[in-house]
Protein backbone atom coordinates (compact mmCIF):
# COMPACT_ATOMS: atom_id res chain seq x y z
CA UNK A 1 0.00 0.00 0.00
CA UNK A 2 1.49 3.30 -1.13
CA UNK A 3 -0.09 6.13 0.87
CA UNK A 4 1.32 8.95 -1.20
CA UNK A 5 -0.11 7.24 -4.28
CA UNK A 6 -3.54 6.82 -2.68
CA UNK A 7 -3.41 10.48 -1.68
CA UNK A 8 -2.49 11.44 -5.27
CA UNK A 9 -5.49 9.57 -6.67
CA UNK A 10 -7.78 11.23 -4.11
CA UNK A 11 -6.24 14.65 -4.75
CA UNK A 12 -6.87 14.29 -8.48
CA UNK A 13 -10.54 13.63 -7.81
CA UNK A 14 -10.76 16.67 -5.53
CA UNK A 15 -9.07 19.01 -7.97
CA UNK A 16 -11.29 17.96 -10.86
CA UNK A 17 -14.44 17.95 -8.70
CA UNK A 18 -14.16 21.60 -7.76
CA UNK A 19 -13.52 22.56 -11.38
CA UNK A 20 -16.70 20.87 -12.60
CA UNK A 21 -19.18 23.24 -11.03
CA UNK A 22 -22.26 21.98 -12.92
CA UNK A 23 -21.75 18.57 -11.34
CA UNK A 24 -21.98 19.95 -7.80
CA UNK A 25 -24.88 22.25 -8.61
CA UNK A 26 -27.04 19.55 -10.15
CA UNK A 27 -26.11 17.12 -7.38
CA UNK A 28 -27.61 19.35 -4.67
CA UNK A 29 -30.31 21.28 -6.55
CA UNK A 30 -32.07 18.09 -7.62
CA UNK A 31 -32.77 16.81 -4.08
CA UNK A 32 -33.85 20.27 -2.93
CA UNK A 33 -36.41 20.29 -5.76
CA UNK A 34 -37.66 16.93 -4.55
CA UNK A 35 -38.11 18.20 -1.02
CA UNK A 36 -39.79 21.45 -2.01
CA UNK A 37 -42.13 20.07 -4.65
CA UNK A 38 -42.82 16.41 -3.92
CA UNK A 39 -42.22 16.63 -0.18
CA UNK A 40 -44.04 19.86 0.54
CA UNK A 41 -46.69 19.20 -2.10
CA UNK A 42 -47.67 15.80 -0.77
CA UNK A 43 -46.99 16.99 2.78
CA UNK A 44 -49.85 19.46 2.44
CA UNK A 45 -52.28 16.59 2.91
CA UNK A 46 -50.14 13.69 4.11
CA UNK A 47 -48.33 13.10 7.35
CA UNK A 48 -46.84 9.86 8.56
CA UNK A 49 -47.24 9.00 12.23
CA UNK A 50 -47.40 12.65 13.10
CA UNK A 51 -44.33 13.64 11.06
CA UNK A 52 -44.60 16.10 8.13
CA UNK A 53 -44.16 14.32 4.84
CA UNK A 54 -41.23 16.56 3.77
CA UNK A 55 -39.50 15.73 7.03
CA UNK A 56 -40.38 12.07 6.64
CA UNK A 57 -38.70 11.80 3.21
CA UNK A 58 -35.76 14.06 4.12
CA UNK A 59 -33.49 11.12 5.14
CA UNK A 60 -34.47 9.29 1.95
CA UNK A 61 -33.70 12.33 -0.19
CA UNK A 62 -30.37 12.75 1.59
CA UNK A 63 -29.57 9.14 0.70
CA UNK A 64 -30.75 9.76 -2.87
CA UNK A 65 -28.20 12.59 -3.18
CA UNK A 66 -25.19 10.46 -2.45
CA UNK A 67 -26.72 7.40 -4.11
CA UNK A 68 -26.73 9.20 -7.45
CA UNK A 69 -23.39 10.89 -7.02
CA UNK A 70 -21.54 7.81 -5.71
CA UNK A 71 -22.84 5.45 -8.36
CA UNK A 72 -22.17 7.86 -11.20
CA UNK A 73 -18.83 8.88 -9.79
CA UNK A 74 -17.81 5.23 -9.79
CA UNK A 75 -19.34 4.33 -13.13
CA UNK A 76 -17.58 7.36 -14.64
CA UNK A 77 -14.51 5.15 -14.57
CA UNK A 78 -15.61 3.81 -17.93
CA UNK A 79 -14.69 7.23 -19.43
CA UNK A 80 -11.28 7.20 -17.83
CA UNK A 81 -10.80 3.78 -19.36
CA UNK A 82 -12.13 4.82 -22.75
CA UNK A 83 -9.53 7.55 -23.06
CA UNK A 84 -6.08 6.50 -21.94
CA UNK A 85 -6.28 8.36 -18.63
CA UNK A 86 -6.64 5.28 -16.48
CA UNK A 87 -4.12 3.30 -18.50
CA UNK A 88 -1.50 5.88 -17.57
CA UNK A 89 -2.20 5.21 -13.89
CA UNK A 90 -2.36 1.44 -14.32
CA UNK A 91 1.10 1.42 -15.86
CA UNK A 92 2.65 2.97 -12.74
CA UNK A 93 3.91 0.75 -9.92
CA UNK A 94 0.87 1.78 -7.82
CA UNK A 95 -1.08 -1.43 -7.20
CA UNK A 96 -4.71 -1.70 -8.14
CA UNK A 97 -6.11 -1.89 -4.63
CA UNK A 98 -4.42 1.45 -3.86
CA UNK A 99 -5.99 2.99 -6.97
CA UNK A 100 -9.34 1.58 -5.89
CA UNK A 101 -8.95 2.91 -2.35
CA UNK A 102 -8.05 6.40 -3.63
CA UNK A 103 -11.12 6.37 -5.85
CA UNK A 104 -13.45 5.24 -3.04
CA UNK A 105 -12.08 7.94 -0.73
CA UNK A 106 -12.78 10.49 -3.48
CA UNK A 107 -16.39 9.31 -3.79
CA UNK A 108 -16.86 9.37 -0.01
CA UNK A 109 -15.51 12.92 0.19
CA UNK A 110 -17.93 14.16 -2.50
CA UNK A 111 -20.82 12.46 -0.72
CA UNK A 112 -19.87 14.15 2.53
CA UNK A 113 -19.71 17.58 0.88
CA UNK A 114 -23.09 17.11 -0.80
CA UNK A 115 -24.64 15.63 2.34
CA UNK A 116 -23.43 18.65 4.33
CA UNK A 117 -25.21 21.02 1.93
CA UNK A 118 -28.46 19.00 2.08
CA UNK A 119 -28.23 18.74 5.87
CA UNK A 120 -27.85 22.50 6.08
CA UNK A 121 -31.00 22.81 3.99
CA UNK A 122 -32.74 20.57 6.52
CA UNK A 123 -32.90 23.54 8.86
CA UNK A 124 -35.34 25.16 6.42
CA UNK A 125 -37.81 22.29 6.89
CA UNK A 126 -37.33 22.24 10.69
CA UNK A 127 -35.13 19.19 11.11
CA UNK A 128 -33.67 19.13 14.63
CA UNK A 129 -29.97 18.40 14.96
CA UNK A 130 -28.13 17.58 18.15
CA UNK A 131 -24.44 17.50 18.96
CA UNK A 132 -24.53 13.70 19.00
CA UNK A 133 -26.73 13.20 15.94
CA UNK A 134 -24.50 15.17 13.55
CA UNK A 135 -21.33 13.03 13.89
CA UNK A 136 -23.45 9.84 13.76
CA UNK A 137 -25.17 11.05 10.57
CA UNK A 138 -21.81 11.80 8.99
CA UNK A 139 -20.41 8.39 9.94
CA UNK A 140 -23.50 6.76 8.41
CA UNK A 141 -22.94 8.77 5.21
CA UNK A 142 -19.28 7.68 5.10
CA UNK A 143 -20.08 3.97 5.46
CA UNK A 144 -23.00 4.10 3.02
CA UNK A 145 -21.10 6.17 0.44
CA UNK A 146 -18.08 3.83 0.63
CA UNK A 147 -20.35 0.92 -0.26
CA UNK A 148 -22.21 2.76 -3.01
CA UNK A 149 -19.03 4.19 -4.57
CA UNK A 150 -17.63 0.68 -4.67
CA UNK A 151 -20.79 -0.50 -6.46
CA UNK A 152 -20.35 2.34 -8.97
CA UNK A 153 -16.70 1.42 -9.52
CA UNK A 154 -17.63 -2.23 -10.06
CA UNK A 155 -20.13 -1.12 -12.73
CA UNK A 156 -17.52 1.19 -14.28
CA UNK A 157 -14.91 -1.54 -14.37
CA UNK A 158 -17.28 -4.02 -16.02
CA UNK A 159 -18.72 -1.69 -18.67
CA UNK A 160 -16.93 -1.71 -21.99
CA UNK A 161 -18.31 1.54 -23.39
CA UNK A 162 -20.14 4.59 -22.04
CA UNK A 163 -23.18 3.87 -24.24
CA UNK A 164 -24.97 1.99 -21.48
CA UNK A 165 -24.67 4.87 -19.06
CA UNK A 166 -28.38 5.74 -19.09
CA UNK A 167 -29.28 2.16 -18.23
CA UNK A 168 -27.61 2.57 -14.86
CA UNK A 169 -30.31 5.02 -13.79
CA UNK A 170 -33.09 2.74 -14.95
CA UNK A 171 -31.80 -0.58 -13.74
CA UNK A 172 -29.63 0.26 -10.74
CA UNK A 173 -30.40 3.62 -9.19
CA UNK A 174 -34.19 3.83 -9.48
CA UNK A 175 -34.93 0.31 -8.22
CA UNK A 176 -32.51 0.78 -5.32
CA UNK A 177 -34.06 4.14 -4.49
CA UNK A 178 -37.75 3.30 -4.80
CA UNK A 179 -37.35 0.05 -2.88
CA UNK A 180 -35.47 1.64 0.01
CA UNK A 181 -38.37 3.00 2.02
CA UNK A 182 -37.18 6.49 1.18
CA UNK A 183 -40.67 7.66 0.20
CA UNK A 184 -43.03 5.41 2.16
CA UNK A 185 -43.15 3.49 5.46
CA UNK A 186 -42.50 -0.25 5.44
CA UNK A 187 -45.59 -1.15 7.51
CA UNK A 188 -48.60 -2.65 5.72
CA UNK A 189 -46.81 -3.16 2.37
CA UNK A 190 -47.95 -5.96 0.03
CA UNK A 191 -45.66 -8.91 0.63
CA UNK A 192 -43.70 -8.64 -2.65
CA UNK A 193 -42.75 -5.03 -1.76
CA UNK A 194 -41.79 -6.04 1.77
CA UNK A 195 -39.52 -8.76 0.43
CA UNK A 196 -37.87 -6.43 -2.05
CA UNK A 197 -37.35 -3.60 0.42
CA UNK A 198 -35.98 -5.63 3.29
CA UNK A 199 -33.45 -7.31 0.99
CA UNK A 200 -32.23 -3.93 -0.25
CA UNK A 201 -29.25 -2.75 1.82
CA UNK A 202 -30.23 0.87 1.10
CA UNK A 203 -33.37 0.38 3.22
CA UNK A 204 -31.13 0.07 6.28
CA UNK A 205 -29.23 3.22 5.32
CA UNK A 206 -32.49 5.18 5.07
CA UNK A 207 -33.72 3.69 8.34
CA UNK A 208 -30.53 4.68 10.17
CA UNK A 209 -30.66 8.20 8.81
CA UNK A 210 -34.37 8.50 9.63
CA UNK A 211 -33.79 7.45 13.22
CA UNK A 212 -31.04 10.07 13.54
CA UNK A 213 -32.91 12.86 11.73
CA UNK A 214 -36.58 12.47 12.65
CA UNK A 215 -36.49 9.86 15.39
CA UNK A 216 -38.42 7.13 13.53
CA UNK A 217 -37.01 3.64 13.19
CA UNK A 218 -38.25 0.37 11.67
CA UNK A 219 -35.36 -2.04 12.27
CA UNK A 220 -33.15 -2.32 15.33
CA UNK A 221 -30.04 -0.13 15.50
CA UNK A 222 -27.71 -3.12 15.62
CA UNK A 223 -29.43 -4.62 12.59
CA UNK A 224 -28.98 -1.35 10.66
CA UNK A 225 -25.30 -1.02 11.55
CA UNK A 226 -24.53 -4.65 10.76
CA UNK A 227 -26.22 -4.53 7.36
CA UNK A 228 -24.56 -1.23 6.38
CA UNK A 229 -21.09 -2.29 7.45
CA UNK A 230 -21.36 -5.68 5.75
CA UNK A 231 -22.71 -4.04 2.59
CA UNK A 232 -19.77 -1.62 2.48
CA UNK A 233 -17.26 -4.38 3.24
CA UNK A 234 -18.61 -6.80 0.63
CA UNK A 235 -18.94 -4.11 -2.06
CA UNK A 236 -15.35 -2.96 -1.48
CA UNK A 237 -14.05 -6.50 -1.46
CA UNK A 238 -15.74 -7.29 -4.78
CA UNK A 239 -14.60 -3.91 -6.08
CA UNK A 240 -10.95 -4.68 -5.41
CA UNK A 241 -11.32 -8.03 -7.16
CA UNK A 242 -13.00 -6.30 -10.10
CA UNK A 243 -10.16 -3.78 -10.29
CA UNK A 244 -7.55 -6.51 -10.23
CA UNK A 245 -9.06 -8.32 -13.18
CA UNK A 246 -9.98 -5.16 -15.10
CA UNK A 247 -8.48 -4.97 -18.54
CA UNK A 248 -6.25 -1.97 -19.12
CA UNK B 1 22.88 -7.30 -21.69
CA UNK B 2 19.96 -6.15 -23.84
CA UNK B 3 17.49 -3.69 -22.28
CA UNK B 4 14.52 -5.35 -23.92
CA UNK B 5 14.50 -8.95 -25.00
CA UNK B 6 11.42 -10.84 -26.10
CA UNK B 7 11.29 -14.57 -26.13
CA UNK B 8 8.59 -16.00 -28.38
CA UNK B 9 6.14 -13.31 -27.27
CA UNK B 10 2.68 -14.21 -28.61
CA UNK B 11 -0.80 -12.79 -28.17
CA UNK B 12 -3.98 -14.37 -29.50
CA UNK B 13 -7.39 -12.77 -29.45
CA UNK B 14 -9.66 -15.73 -30.02
CA UNK B 15 -8.60 -17.11 -33.37
CA UNK B 16 -6.71 -13.99 -34.40
CA UNK B 17 -2.99 -13.96 -33.71
CA UNK B 18 -2.17 -10.32 -33.03
CA UNK B 19 1.48 -10.94 -32.17
CA UNK B 20 3.17 -14.06 -33.45
CA UNK B 21 6.27 -15.47 -31.74
CA UNK B 22 8.13 -12.16 -31.46
CA UNK B 23 11.88 -12.41 -30.89
CA UNK B 24 13.72 -9.11 -30.70
CA UNK B 25 16.56 -7.76 -28.66
CA UNK B 26 17.20 -4.08 -28.03
CA UNK B 27 20.41 -2.68 -26.62
CA UNK B 28 20.88 0.25 -24.26
CA UNK B 29 20.69 3.69 -25.90
CA UNK B 30 18.94 2.48 -29.02
CA UNK B 31 15.93 4.09 -30.62
CA UNK B 32 14.07 1.09 -31.90
CA UNK B 33 11.21 1.70 -34.27
CA UNK B 34 8.40 -0.72 -34.94
CA UNK B 35 6.95 0.23 -38.30
CA UNK B 36 3.75 -1.19 -39.66
CA UNK B 37 0.19 -0.44 -40.68
CA UNK B 38 -2.69 -0.11 -38.22
CA UNK B 39 -3.66 -3.44 -36.74
CA UNK B 40 -0.24 -4.98 -37.31
CA UNK B 41 0.13 -5.69 -33.60
CA UNK B 42 2.33 -2.76 -32.59
CA UNK B 43 0.20 -1.53 -29.70
CA UNK B 44 -0.36 -5.07 -28.46
CA UNK B 45 3.42 -5.53 -28.25
CA UNK B 46 3.86 -2.30 -26.28
CA UNK B 47 1.01 -3.21 -23.93
CA UNK B 48 2.57 -6.58 -23.21
CA UNK B 49 6.03 -5.09 -22.62
CA UNK B 50 4.49 -2.48 -20.30
CA UNK B 51 2.69 -5.28 -18.35
CA UNK B 52 -0.78 -3.99 -19.25
CA UNK B 53 -1.61 -7.15 -21.17
CA UNK B 54 -0.75 -10.76 -20.42
CA UNK B 55 0.93 -12.57 -23.29
CA UNK B 56 -0.78 -15.77 -24.47
CA UNK B 57 2.61 -17.44 -24.55
CA UNK B 58 6.27 -16.53 -24.44
CA UNK B 59 7.69 -13.76 -22.31
CA UNK B 60 10.07 -10.81 -22.33
CA UNK B 61 12.49 -9.02 -20.06
CA UNK B 62 12.62 -5.25 -19.70
CA UNK B 63 15.61 -3.84 -17.82
CA UNK B 64 16.32 -7.39 -16.76
CA UNK B 65 12.88 -7.90 -15.16
CA UNK B 66 10.49 -10.52 -16.42
CA UNK B 67 7.20 -8.99 -17.56
CA UNK B 68 5.22 -11.94 -16.25
CA UNK B 69 7.00 -12.54 -12.95
CA UNK B 70 8.07 -9.03 -11.94
CA UNK B 71 5.48 -6.66 -13.44
CA UNK B 72 5.85 -4.08 -10.63
CA UNK B 73 9.62 -3.86 -11.15
CA UNK B 74 9.09 -3.46 -14.89
CA UNK B 75 6.60 -0.65 -14.30
CA UNK B 76 9.01 1.17 -12.00
CA UNK B 77 11.68 1.23 -14.66
CA UNK B 78 9.71 2.30 -17.72
CA UNK B 79 7.97 5.39 -18.99
CA UNK B 80 5.22 5.20 -21.56
CA UNK B 81 3.20 7.49 -23.77
CA UNK B 82 0.00 6.11 -25.21
CA UNK B 83 -1.60 6.74 -28.58
CA UNK B 84 -4.50 8.69 -27.15
CA UNK B 85 -3.92 11.72 -24.95
CA UNK B 86 -3.77 10.57 -21.35
CA UNK B 87 -3.28 13.82 -19.45
CA UNK B 88 -6.03 15.23 -17.28
CA UNK B 89 -7.80 18.10 -19.01
CA UNK B 90 -9.16 19.62 -15.84
CA UNK B 91 -5.77 19.82 -14.21
CA UNK B 92 -2.92 22.17 -14.97
CA UNK B 93 0.25 20.91 -16.59
CA UNK B 94 2.08 21.14 -13.29
CA UNK B 95 -0.65 19.30 -11.37
CA UNK B 96 -0.59 16.49 -13.90
CA UNK B 97 3.13 16.01 -13.38
CA UNK B 98 3.03 16.45 -9.61
CA UNK B 99 0.37 13.75 -9.16
CA UNK B 100 2.48 11.26 -11.07
CA UNK B 101 5.54 12.19 -9.04
CA UNK B 102 3.48 11.33 -5.94
CA UNK B 103 2.22 8.10 -7.44
CA UNK B 104 5.80 7.05 -8.15
CA UNK B 105 6.52 7.77 -4.49
CA UNK B 106 9.13 10.50 -4.96
CA UNK B 107 10.10 12.27 -1.73
CA UNK B 108 8.52 15.68 -1.21
CA UNK B 109 11.61 17.78 -1.89
CA UNK B 110 12.20 15.95 -5.16
CA UNK B 111 8.65 16.32 -6.43
CA UNK B 112 9.11 20.01 -7.08
CA UNK B 113 12.61 19.95 -8.51
CA UNK B 114 11.94 16.98 -10.78
CA UNK B 115 8.64 18.43 -12.02
CA UNK B 116 10.33 21.73 -12.80
CA UNK B 117 13.15 19.92 -14.59
CA UNK B 118 10.78 17.83 -16.67
CA UNK B 119 8.64 20.83 -17.64
CA UNK B 120 11.73 22.77 -18.65
CA UNK B 121 12.97 19.94 -20.82
CA UNK B 122 9.79 20.02 -22.90
CA UNK B 123 9.63 23.82 -22.78
CA UNK B 124 6.33 24.09 -20.96
CA UNK B 125 7.56 26.01 -17.92
CA UNK B 126 5.70 29.21 -18.76
CA UNK B 127 2.43 27.34 -19.44
CA UNK B 128 2.62 25.01 -16.46
CA UNK B 129 -0.24 26.65 -14.55
CA UNK B 130 -2.69 26.60 -17.45
CA UNK B 131 -5.37 23.92 -17.57
CA UNK B 132 -4.44 21.18 -20.02
CA UNK B 133 -7.70 21.67 -21.92
CA UNK B 134 -6.21 24.93 -23.22
CA UNK B 135 -3.11 23.15 -24.56
CA UNK B 136 -2.58 22.29 -28.23
CA UNK B 137 -2.20 18.66 -29.27
CA UNK B 138 1.56 19.04 -29.48
CA UNK B 139 1.79 20.61 -26.04
CA UNK B 140 -0.24 17.80 -24.52
CA UNK B 141 2.11 15.29 -26.06
CA UNK B 142 5.10 17.16 -24.66
CA UNK B 143 3.47 17.25 -21.24
CA UNK B 144 3.02 13.50 -21.43
CA UNK B 145 6.69 13.11 -22.25
CA UNK B 146 7.57 15.21 -19.20
CA UNK B 147 5.23 13.11 -17.09
CA UNK B 148 6.68 9.85 -18.28
CA UNK B 149 10.19 11.01 -17.33
CA UNK B 150 9.42 12.06 -13.77
CA UNK B 151 10.75 8.85 -12.21
CA UNK B 152 13.81 8.74 -14.53
CA UNK B 153 12.92 5.54 -16.36
CA UNK B 154 15.58 3.74 -18.33
CA UNK B 155 13.26 2.84 -21.17
CA UNK B 156 10.65 4.98 -22.82
CA UNK B 157 7.81 3.46 -24.83
CA UNK B 158 6.16 5.70 -27.37
CA UNK B 159 3.05 4.40 -29.08
CA UNK B 160 2.55 6.45 -32.25
CA UNK B 161 4.02 9.57 -30.64
CA UNK B 162 2.97 11.97 -33.38
CA UNK B 163 -0.44 10.58 -34.27
CA UNK B 164 -2.81 13.46 -34.91
CA UNK B 165 -0.14 16.17 -34.89
CA UNK B 166 0.33 18.60 -37.77
CA UNK B 167 3.62 18.43 -39.72
CA UNK B 168 5.26 21.15 -37.63
CA UNK B 169 4.16 19.58 -34.36
CA UNK B 170 5.48 16.29 -35.65
CA UNK B 171 8.91 17.69 -36.41
CA UNK B 172 9.06 19.41 -33.01
CA UNK B 173 8.20 16.14 -31.35
CA UNK B 174 11.00 14.37 -33.19
CA UNK B 175 13.46 16.95 -31.93
CA UNK B 176 12.30 16.43 -28.35
CA UNK B 177 12.67 12.68 -28.63
CA UNK B 178 16.17 12.98 -30.07
CA UNK B 179 17.08 15.43 -27.32
CA UNK B 180 15.90 12.98 -24.64
CA UNK B 181 18.01 10.20 -25.97
CA UNK B 182 21.03 12.44 -26.18
CA UNK B 183 20.66 14.16 -22.82
CA UNK B 184 19.23 11.38 -20.69
CA UNK B 185 20.79 8.44 -22.53
CA UNK B 186 17.50 6.59 -22.64
CA UNK B 187 16.49 3.58 -24.65
CA UNK B 188 13.42 4.32 -26.75
CA UNK B 189 10.96 1.82 -28.17
CA UNK B 190 8.55 3.50 -30.53
CA UNK B 191 5.82 2.36 -32.85
CA UNK B 192 4.70 4.29 -35.86
CA UNK B 193 3.02 3.91 -39.18
CA UNK B 194 4.79 6.98 -40.57
CA UNK B 195 7.77 5.94 -42.64
CA UNK B 196 9.44 9.29 -42.31
CA UNK B 197 9.19 9.12 -38.55
CA UNK B 198 10.86 5.74 -38.33
CA UNK B 199 13.49 6.90 -40.81
CA UNK B 200 14.31 10.10 -38.86
CA UNK B 201 14.31 8.70 -35.36
CA UNK B 202 15.15 5.04 -35.29
CA UNK B 203 18.59 3.56 -35.58
CA UNK B 204 17.01 0.17 -36.10
CA UNK B 205 13.63 -0.58 -37.59
CA UNK B 206 11.54 -3.69 -37.40
CA UNK B 207 8.95 -3.87 -40.12
CA UNK B 208 5.89 -5.58 -38.75
CA UNK B 209 2.96 -6.98 -40.65
CA UNK B 210 0.17 -9.15 -39.30
CA UNK B 211 1.91 -9.74 -36.01
CA UNK B 212 5.22 -10.83 -37.46
CA UNK B 213 8.48 -8.97 -37.96
CA UNK B 214 9.13 -9.14 -41.70
CA UNK B 215 12.64 -7.68 -41.50
CA UNK B 216 14.75 -5.82 -38.98
CA UNK B 217 17.75 -3.62 -39.69
CA UNK B 218 19.02 -0.03 -39.80
CA UNK B 219 17.04 2.30 -42.09
CA UNK B 220 20.01 2.58 -44.43
CA UNK B 221 20.51 -1.14 -44.71
CA UNK B 222 16.79 -1.65 -45.28
CA UNK B 223 16.80 0.78 -48.15
CA UNK B 224 19.89 -0.78 -49.60
CA UNK B 225 18.03 -4.08 -49.83
CA UNK B 226 15.66 -2.54 -52.33
CA UNK B 227 18.74 -1.81 -54.41
CA UNK B 228 18.90 1.94 -54.67
CA UNK B 229 16.88 4.87 -55.87
CA UNK B 230 14.31 5.00 -58.61
CA UNK B 231 14.77 6.86 -61.85
CA UNK B 232 11.74 6.99 -64.13
CA UNK B 233 12.42 7.86 -67.75
CA UNK B 234 10.08 8.74 -70.57
CA UNK B 235 11.67 8.41 -73.95
CA UNK B 236 10.81 7.36 -77.52
CA UNK B 237 13.47 4.68 -77.86
CA UNK B 238 15.67 3.19 -75.21
CA UNK B 239 18.22 0.45 -75.46
CA UNK B 240 17.11 -1.52 -72.45
CA UNK B 241 19.77 -4.18 -72.73
CA UNK B 242 22.56 -1.65 -72.70
CA UNK B 243 21.16 0.08 -69.66
CA UNK B 244 21.09 -3.20 -67.84
CA UNK B 245 24.81 -3.63 -68.46
CA UNK B 246 25.72 -0.45 -66.58
CA UNK B 247 27.51 -1.38 -63.34
CA UNK B 248 25.37 0.75 -61.01
CA UNK B 249 21.99 -0.28 -62.43
CA UNK B 250 20.31 -2.95 -60.34
CA UNK B 251 16.96 -3.30 -62.07
CA UNK B 252 15.09 -2.11 -65.14
CA UNK B 253 11.37 -2.50 -65.73
CA UNK B 254 9.10 -1.14 -68.42
CA UNK B 255 5.56 -0.05 -67.88
CA UNK B 256 3.56 1.51 -70.73
CA UNK B 257 5.82 4.20 -72.09
CA UNK B 258 7.78 4.61 -68.86
CA UNK B 259 11.03 2.91 -67.96
CA UNK B 260 11.80 2.48 -64.28
CA UNK B 261 15.47 2.12 -63.52
CA UNK B 262 16.77 1.38 -60.05
CA UNK B 263 20.30 2.64 -59.54
CA UNK B 264 22.76 2.78 -56.70
CA UNK B 265 24.00 6.12 -55.46
CA UNK B 266 21.80 8.33 -57.58
CA UNK B 267 23.62 11.57 -56.81
CA UNK B 268 26.88 10.30 -58.37
CA UNK B 269 25.54 8.19 -61.19
CA UNK B 270 22.61 10.13 -62.58
CA UNK B 271 24.76 12.29 -64.85
CA UNK B 272 26.40 9.26 -66.40
CA UNK B 273 23.11 7.46 -66.83
CA UNK B 274 21.48 10.38 -68.61
CA UNK B 275 24.43 10.72 -70.97
CA UNK B 276 24.25 7.03 -71.75
CA UNK B 277 20.53 7.21 -72.45
CA UNK B 278 20.78 9.94 -75.07
CA UNK B 279 17.65 11.89 -75.97
CA UNK B 280 14.80 11.54 -73.49
CA UNK B 281 11.46 13.32 -72.97
CA UNK B 282 11.43 13.49 -69.19
CA UNK B 283 13.16 12.18 -66.10
CA UNK B 284 11.95 11.77 -62.57
CA UNK B 285 14.09 10.77 -59.60
CA UNK B 286 12.77 9.42 -56.36
CA UNK B 287 14.80 8.33 -53.37
CA UNK B 288 13.98 4.97 -51.92
CA UNK B 289 11.67 5.18 -48.93
CA UNK B 290 10.82 2.67 -46.32
CA UNK B 291 7.52 2.28 -48.12
CA UNK B 292 9.43 0.58 -50.94
CA UNK B 293 10.99 -1.68 -48.36
CA UNK B 294 7.64 -2.41 -46.82
CA UNK B 295 6.15 -3.13 -50.22
CA UNK B 296 8.99 -5.44 -51.04
CA UNK B 297 8.62 -7.50 -47.87
CA UNK B 298 4.88 -7.58 -47.45
CA UNK B 299 3.61 -7.02 -50.97
CA UNK B 300 1.45 -4.16 -49.67
CA UNK B 301 1.70 -0.44 -49.07
CA UNK B 302 1.53 1.19 -45.67
CA UNK B 303 -1.51 3.39 -45.67
CA UNK B 304 -0.22 6.80 -44.66
CA UNK B 305 -3.68 8.25 -44.39
CA UNK B 306 -4.91 5.39 -42.23
CA UNK B 307 -5.12 7.66 -39.19
CA UNK B 308 -8.86 7.74 -38.75
CA UNK B 309 -9.54 4.56 -40.59
CA UNK B 310 -12.88 3.56 -39.10
CA UNK B 311 -12.68 0.02 -40.34
CA UNK B 312 -9.34 -0.68 -38.65
CA UNK B 313 -10.63 0.92 -35.49
CA UNK B 314 -13.66 -1.32 -35.40
CA UNK B 315 -11.57 -4.39 -36.02
CA UNK B 316 -9.12 -3.35 -33.32
CA UNK B 317 -11.83 -2.64 -30.79
CA UNK B 318 -13.71 -5.82 -31.41
CA UNK B 319 -10.55 -7.87 -31.07
CA UNK B 320 -9.71 -6.08 -27.84
CA UNK B 321 -13.05 -7.03 -26.39
CA UNK B 322 -12.66 -10.67 -27.33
Amino acid sequence: MNLSGVYAIWLREMLTFFREKPRIVSAVINPIFWLLTFGVGLGATVNIAGVNYEQYIFPGILMQTFLFSSIFYGAYLVWDRRIDLLKAVLVTPLNRSSIFLGKVLGGVTFSLIEAAIILAFGVVININYTLTSIPLILITVIIAAAGLTAVGLIIGSLMTSPEGFQLITTFVIFPLFFLSGALFPLNNLPSYLTTLTITNPLTYIVDSLRSLLVGMQYFGTLENVLVMVSFAAVANFIGILAFRRMRA
Amino acid sequence: MPVIETCGLTKNYGKITAVDDLRISIEEGEIFGLLGPNGAGKTTIIKMLATLLEPTSGTATVNGFDIKKQPARVRESIGIIFQEPSSDELLTGYENIKLYAMIYGLPKNQIQTRSAEALKLVELTDRKDDLVKHYSGGMRRRLEIARSLIHRPKVLFLDEPTLGLDPRGRENMWNYILKLVKELKMTVFLTTHYMEEADTLANRIGIIDRGKIAILDSPKALKRIVGGDLVTIKAKALKIEEIRKLSYVTDVTQENNETKIIIENVSENLQHLLTALGKIDSVQVRNTTLNDVFLRFTGRQIQEEGESNWFDKIVQESTEKA
